[in-house]
This record gives C-alpha cells, sequence and structure tokens, in this order.
C-alpha cells in the first residue's frame, strides 16, 4: 500500500466515529496514565499509536477491550457508549452483557497471542463464533478454515498451539480474532514476543486485512515501516498525552516535536 | 510364628474388608471432588456472611480429627428418627469426602490461580459469556494443574478409611483385627492388610505422578 493513501476508503453510512474518546482518563492507583484524552478513529481508518514505553498505548487498546476500566470519561463505539453512559448528567456503568454486546464489534491481538492451550486451533477460532454469535459449528469450522487459508496455515487446523511457532500462533491469534467478523482490530505490539526471522509473516498478514478490508485499525507496533505503510494516521503519545498527530509522512519525514525526533531516532 | 493356614483362611476375609475401604475410598472422592470443586468456586458469588459461615465450617473441619468428626456425625444423628438405619458406611464416605474436599477446594483454587491472565483477557477479547469462559477455558486448563494433586489427596483417604473402625465399620483394618482377635494370627492378618494397601496404593501413585507428567504438558 503507498505511504500516500491517507483517508480512509470506507463510505461508512453511519457518521459516527469508529471509536471516541470523551476526556477518558485512567489511573492505577495513585499513578494517572492517561488525562483529559480526547481523539476520535474514522470508520476503516487505521492508526498507530506511537510513544515511548509507559506513555499509555497500551492502555488505550485495553480500555477499548474493556480489560481495563475506565477512571473517569466516556468512550463510544459506532456513537455508542462502551462501559459508561452519561443519563443526565450522571456517569452510570453499563450492564455488563451490555458492554459484552458492543465489545463484539471490536476484536484484539495480543503480543503474547493468548490462545487457548486446552483447545485444538480450529478450536480456538470457533469458540466464539459458536458460543457467542450462535453459529453452527459446520459454518463456524467452515468459516475457521477459510482464515486459516488466509493466514497460510490451513495445515494447522487440529494441531495444539503449543505445537506451533510463535509467529504461526500469532496468526492464528489473528485468525481467531478475525472470524468474529469484528469492526475494529486493536493490534497491541503483536510482533514484539517474535524471533526477528517471523515478524514478517505476521506483518504479512496484517497488510493483507490492511488491504483487502475496511476494517478500523488501532495498533501499537514499534515496527515503523510497517506503521508507514498500512496507517492513515500516526497518533504521538507522551505522558498520556497526545503530542502530535498526523499522516505518516509527515510524522515521520517532519515531526514538530523535538520529543517525537528524539523518539524516532531512537526507535528507526 | 508365621503361619501360612491363618494367612490363607484370613485373605478372603481381608478382601471383603476392603471391599469396604475401597468403597469408602472411590464415593468419598468422588464427594470430596465435586464438594471441593463448589466450595472453591460456587461460594465466591454468594453473600458475604454465606461465605463467612462457609469458611468457618471449612476452618472447623480442617482443625479437628477425622474420627472425632466421624463419632460426632454417627451418635448426633443416631438420635434423629429417619436416619437411624443409614449404615455406618455411608456415614463413612459422607463425612471423609465431607472432610477432604476443604483440602481439595485449596487445590482447585491453587489450579485456578495457575490459569494466566492472558487467558481471561482473550475470552475477554472474544466476548464470552463468564460461565462459558470458566467452562471451557478456565476449569479445563486450572484441572490439568489439580488432578495430581487431588489424586494425591485420595491416596491419603485411602489411607485414613481405618478411622471407620471408631464407627464400626467392618474395613480392612477392622476385617484384620477382627480375624486376629479369633484366631491369635494377629501377624498374619495385619500383615497381609499392609500388604494390600501398599499392593493398592503405591501402583496408584505411580500412576498418579506419569498422569502429572503427562499433564504437564499440551
Amino acid at each position: 500500500m503507498p505511504p500516500t493513501e491517507n483517508t480512509p476508503t470506507t463510505a461508512s453510512a453511519s457518521s459516527s466515529p469508529a471509536i471516541e474518546f470523551t476526556d477518558v482518563e485512567k489511573s492505577f492507583g495513585p499513578t494517572t496514565v492517561l488525562k483529559n484524552l480526547n481523539f476520535t478513529v474514522a470508520p476503516g481508518e487505521r492508526v498507530t499509536l506511537i510513544g515511548p514505553s509507559g506513555s499509555g498505548k497500551t492502555t488505550i487498546l485495553r480500555l477499548v477491550m474493556t480489560l481495563e476500566e475506565l477512571t473517569d470519561g466516556y468512550i463510544f463505539v459506532d456513537g455508542q457508549p462502551l462501559t459508561f453512559e452519561n443519563r443526565g448528567g450522571k456517569r452510570v456503568e453499563l450492564p455488563k452483557k451490555r458492554t459484552r454486546e458492543m465489545t463484539t464489534r471490536i476484536g484484539m491481538v495480543f503480543q503474547q497471542f493468548n490462545l487457548f492451550p486446552n483447545m485444538t486451533v480450529l478450536e480456538n477460532i470457533i469458540e466464539a463464533p459458536v458460543h457467542v454469535l450462535g453459529k453452527s459449528k459446520a459454518e463456524a469450522s467452515k468459516e475457521a478454515k477459510e482464515l486459516l487459508e488466509r493466514v497460510g496455515l490451513a495445515d494447522k487446523a487440529d494441531a495444539h498451539p503449543t505445537r506451533l511457532s510463535g509467529g504461526q500462533q500469532q496468526r492464528v491469534a489473528i485468525a481467531r480474532a478475525l472470524a468474529m467478523s469484528p469492526e475494529i482490530l486493536l493490534l497491541d505490539e503483536v510482533t514484539s514476543a517474535l524471533d526477528p526471522e517471523l515478524v514478517g509473516d505476521v506483518l504479512g498478514v496484517l497488510r493483507d486485512i490492511a488491504e483487502t478490508t475496511d476494517i478500523t485499525m488501532l495498533l501499537v507496533t514499534h515496527e515503523m515501516q510497517f506503521a508507514r505503510d498500512v496507517s492513515h494516521r500516526v497518533m504521538m503519545f507522551d505522558g498520556g498525552q497526545v503530542l502530535e498527530e498526523g499522516p505518516p509522512d509527515q510524522i515521520f519525514n517532519n515531526p514538530q516535536h523535538e520529543r517525537t525526533r528524539s523518539f524516532l531516532s531512537s526507535v528507526l | 510364628m508365621w503361619n501360612w493356614e491363618f494367612a490363607v483362611e484370613a485373605l478372603p476375609i481381608l478382601l471383603r474388608g476392603f471391599v469396604n475401604t475401597l468403597i469408602a475410598t472411590v464415593v468419598g472422592t468422588v464427594i470430596a471432588a465435586i464438594l471441593g470443586l463448589i466450595l472453591a468456586v460456587a461460594i465466591r458469588g454468594l453473600p458475604r456472611w454465606i461465605n463467612w459461615l462457609v469458611r468457618l465450617l471449612v476452618a472447623f473441619v480442617r482443625n479437628t480429627p477425622l474420627v472425632v468428626q466421624l463419632l460426632f456425625v454417627y451418635y448426633a444423628f443416631s438420635d434423629i428418627p429417619g436416619l437411624v438405619d443409614v449404615p455406618a458406611l455411608v456415614i463413612g464416605f459422607i463425612v471423609i469426602g465431607i472432610h477432604y474436599s476443604t483440602y481439595m477446594s485449596e487445590s482447585y483454587r491453587a489450579g485456578i490461580d495457575s490459569v494466566p491472565p492472558g487467558q481471561f483477557e482473550a475470552a475477554t477479547a472474544l466476548s464470552l459469556p463468564p460461565v462459558r469462559t470458566f467452562t471451557a477455558i478456565v476449569l479445563p486448563q486450572a484441572l490439568r494443574a489439580t488432578i495430581p494433586s487431588l489424586g494425591n489427596y485420595a491416596v491419603a483417604m485411602f489411607k485414613d478409611t481405618p478411622f471407620l473402625f471408631a464407627i464400626s465399620v467392618v474395613e480392612l483394618v477392622t476385617a484384620a483385627k477382627n480375624f486376629g482377635g479369633s484366631t491369635f494370627a494377629y501377624t498374619e492378618a495385619f500383615t497381609l492388610a499392609g500388604i494390600i494397601f501398599l499392593a493398592a496404593s503405591y501402583p496408584t501413585s505411580l500412576l498418579i505422578q506419569r498422569l502429572d507428567r503427562r499433564l504437564a504438558t499440551y
């Protein structure tokens, strides 16, 4: 994908952003990680979060996936509240079941893969389509095999995850996330735990998804070339704030802030 | 000294007693395994005061001797009309099962705690409901870590069954004692009893060790 293509290509019917953070605050005990954070991600947009470790990038993904609880503020997905809503000026937590309905639109791939070791590759992939979306096993298996084909692991359907290499496990994890047909895909340093020679396969799969689907992507990565190639927008975080943002060309070639320049020179 | 005639005579009597030992162990283990899981899991969602009450009962069961519990239940419940006819063996495996459930619940809890947080996070990311997450992901992984220790408790329970003599269940050791009492062939009777115990529990321990190794990897 040419880096010049910087606008999301989806013609989404809804005018709501795919993801919207409104006055988000997140603290872990006395430590405030995110404060007064506001940003939106358009449907079909691919946004990369960069910044030094501890700047809150991963926390943002985890908040969207409801793996962390919001300390304050709101997150909206497709314009609908995710975990808390404002009811007549009062901040009210949504029922867990409602939040779970919302998260079916969101998929996440983790740094450590987190495949279920007690299930085969195929069982890993069909677990949620069968037990969350209510698909039949036959239908889910058929789709799972197509996804495995797509990530280049058609022959591993009946293998157990522990028998696979890290790169293969991560491609299964990507297939597992895609099996839920998510509108939003969160990628949390998905290549960081991989041996260097296995990174390429995983990134290749992700490039393919970026090129052939209109899934909204929010990614945290240290693979700057990959970020440059697939993102529409790059957001530089520091101290829980957006320091600067823009198209990858602008951020990588002509950063405005000294902090961004020094960060990029340390990772590139 | 050692009399082979007595030994041959004792063996079928002892094996009949051993049947009661086995029944108490197997049924007791089933009760302990199920109740232990309930103690480890189900009480988490209960109101605080029930939780507190259960924990008090668990502490009570763990900190009093099994014999005392057997005698207490045997005599206390024999006063209740309608329960008079409950066989001592039934009281035996229920009490021994409850006793060991308090230990097995700890094994379950440790097993559940050994499931990495990433597994729960992946389940959340897939929007799996809590019950499905527990039954399909957490429990199968926790059991791998738990089953060997449940097996060890089952062997320990097996070796505790002689306490059932206190409530007049004729298990292996009581059968040996009775045989000795009527023939004075105590040496033959108890030697055989020991051999039968060894013959049953040693292979079981080896089996558990092998199981442990097999469960360690997927």
